[in-house]
């Protein structure tokens, strides 16, 4: 007897939306979220947030339908709830309040999410440096605003945090956007098909017709990007715009370069990876209703390739769906009707993915950056040091990490991968690459040898 | 030397706790990251790496660790993954601290 049906990991939209699916057509459930609540990054604290949500805008405040159903008599939710290990035979352990537990279930769905995609230039490591999303999740978890920040890099959050931060009357600076020209042309021949979601499209344009409305200055197609530390913990960072080298001085940079995957649990219990070759990431590999290569183990959502909160929903739905029909909770007419109409609408929602990907593609120096540039923040290696190793014949990311110990701190290369990768594509001949994921090791997230030993196993 | 808070409070709760930040003593609401608590009270590091480094909380979601504090006399604690509570005692995390002993082991 295992202990639930399904185990699902993360409480974003994706997890919230298979725990409901799930709960409704009878079936237990335990949801488990690293978080103090439910709602995952994008709903994040939305609930305690509901009075100043205007704040935060519309698609924010719908999460909360999401966290209200949650009050499920089939669900156990579990928040503070860090996932360490995940077995193939469906027994996850997890550690809440410096102890730790084992669950077993028949199925497990992994909607842990996806994290910002590492944004690398010398500098970025100095203190008042921070990714645009943790910025919000200041803003929406403790009510706190950037003073002054300068805001650098790409993607739909840039506007839409920008705009939030208009909102509340804390406006950047300035927004410097490294895409380019080349990149608006690009996307031009996906834009057709964006075409289906218009909700999607207008909901950008509003953002920055706001941004321009406030007058926050735009500089377009930056590059050489470095940030230095200009005393008094302020940050002096440079770039190149027009062919011109240029400086703002500022206490808070923030910066994005899109979202990537987490794939550190997906890749720990064995399920198989795939490049993404448009979004520049790992992924798992996955058929349309979230299964993997292991028996009972699903995923959904953006942990499983980007798509955004919307579509994340959607999968939630399908990968529980499925579940119900194979537990003969629901029969094969209602699993056919259920997953077609899913199906349909991911269709429209995921029309504006290409688009999206192209217009707002990775710059080239992220992907590889300047030799002085830090690449393991942990470690404090350097893309120098990399190359070295590369240049010595190094030819794996496993290689890498034993030689140069680049990837072995204490984020076990949650960031890191990516730009390594992103190096090794440019430094190596293609045919020596070892395109293989890296591989990840339980705990995956650190716990201490006082807690293992208090654990009861059977 | 204080740097000031990099952040702006515009949300303010009454229902507050109050604990040992970098030596100081500080009031912050109930239900506050020890991360936020400490962004938006110092502006400074929380953490030196072992070559000297001076760091702050980066991604504010658990990924990267540079938010790392001693909490109660425990090191590697990720600042951003837990909430504040009464009479906590926090210090800056000087150097690195190998994972897995706390000093209850
Ligand atoms: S700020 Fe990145 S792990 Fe806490």
């Amino acid at each position: 007897m295992t202990d639930f049906d399904i185990i699902i990991i993360g409480a974003g939209p994706a997890g919230m939306s298979a725990a409901l699916t799930a709960a409704n057509g009878g079936l237990d459930v335990l949801l488990l979220d690293e978080q103090p609540h439910a709602g995952g990054q994008i709903y994040r604290n939305v609930k305690q947030n509901h009075s100043k949500q205007s704040w935060f805008g519309k698609s924010y405040s719908s999460g909360i339908n999401l966290v209200d159903a949650l009050n499920h008599i089939k669900i156990t939710k579990c928040f503070g709830a860090t996932v360490w290990r995940v077995e193939a035979n469906k027994r996850v352990l997890w550690s809440q309040n410096g102890e730790s537990k084992v669950s077993t279930a028949v199925h497990i769905v992994l909607a842990n999410g996806a994290q910002e995609r590492p944004f690398p230039f010398p500098g970025w490591t100095l203190p008042g440096v921070m990714t645009i999303g943790s910025a919000q999740i200041l803003m929406k978890s403790s009510g706190i605003f950037p003073k002054d920040s300068v805001l650098v890099g790409s993607g739909p959050l840039l506007y839409l945090v920008a705009t939030q931060m208009i909102e509340a009357n804390c406006p950047p600076k300035a927004l410097l956007e490294t895409q380019t020209l080349r990149m608006m042309i690009n996307s031009l021949i996906h834009l057709p098909k964006a075409l289906l979601n218009m909700k999607s499209l207008i909901m950008g344009f509003m953002f920055i017709y706001k941004i321009k409305s406030a007058g926050v200055p735009r500089y377009k197609s930056v590059s050489r990007l470095e940030a230095q530390s200009s005393g008094n913990g302020s940050i002096k960072f440079l770039f190149s715009h027009k062919g011109i080298r240029k400086s703002l001085t500022t206490k808070l940079l923030l910066i994005h370069q899109g979202v990537i995957p987490s794939t550190e649990i997906s890749r720990s219990v064995g399920v198989d990876h795939s490049w993404n070759t448009s979004q520049l990431a790992f992924q798992p590999i996955i058929d349309k209703w979230g299964k993997t290569n292991i028996d009972g183990l699903y995923i959904a959502g953006d942990c499983g390739g980007i798509n955004g909160s919307e579509a994340a929903v959607l999968y939630g739905k399908i990968v529980a769906t499925k579940i119900l029909y194979e537990t003969g909770k629901i029969n094969f007419n209602l699993y056919k009707k259920q997953s077609f109409s899913i199906s349909f609408s991911l269709f429209f929602t995921n029309s504006i993915r290409l688009f999206l990907d192209t217009l707002f593609a990775v710059p080239q120096e992220t992907l590889s950056p300047s030799d002085e540039t830090i690449v393991c923040r942990c470690e404090e290696k350097t893309v120098g040091e990399i190359k070295l190793g590369l240049n010595e014949g190094i030819t794996g990311v496993r290689q890498l990490k034993t030689s140069i110990r680049s990837g072995m701190g204490q984020c076990q290369g949650r960031m890191c991968d990516a730009i390594v990768r992103g190096i090794m594509l440019n430094n190596i001949s293609q045919n020596d690459i070892n395109i293989l994921a890296p591989k990840a090791r339980s705990p995956i997230k650190p716990i201490t040898l006082g807690e293992l030993s208090k654990m009861k196993l059977d | 030397m204080k740097t000031d808070s990099r952040f702006k409070t515009l949300i303010k709760s009454t229902n507050d706790v109050n604990f040992t930040l970098f030596g100081e003593i500080v009031t912050v609401p109930k239900g506050t990251t020890l991360a936020a608590a400490i962004l938006s009270n110092f502006g400074e590091a929380s953490r030196i790496t072992e070559t000297g480094a001076l760091r702050t909380a980066f991604c504010m979601m658990g990924v990267c660790f540079d938010c790392l504090v001693e909490v109660d006399g425990n090191p590697n604690i990720q600042s951003c993954m837990v909430l504040v509570h009464d009479q906590m005692v926090v210090k800056r995390q000087i150097g690195l601290r190998s994972i897995g002993i706390s000093k209850d082991d």
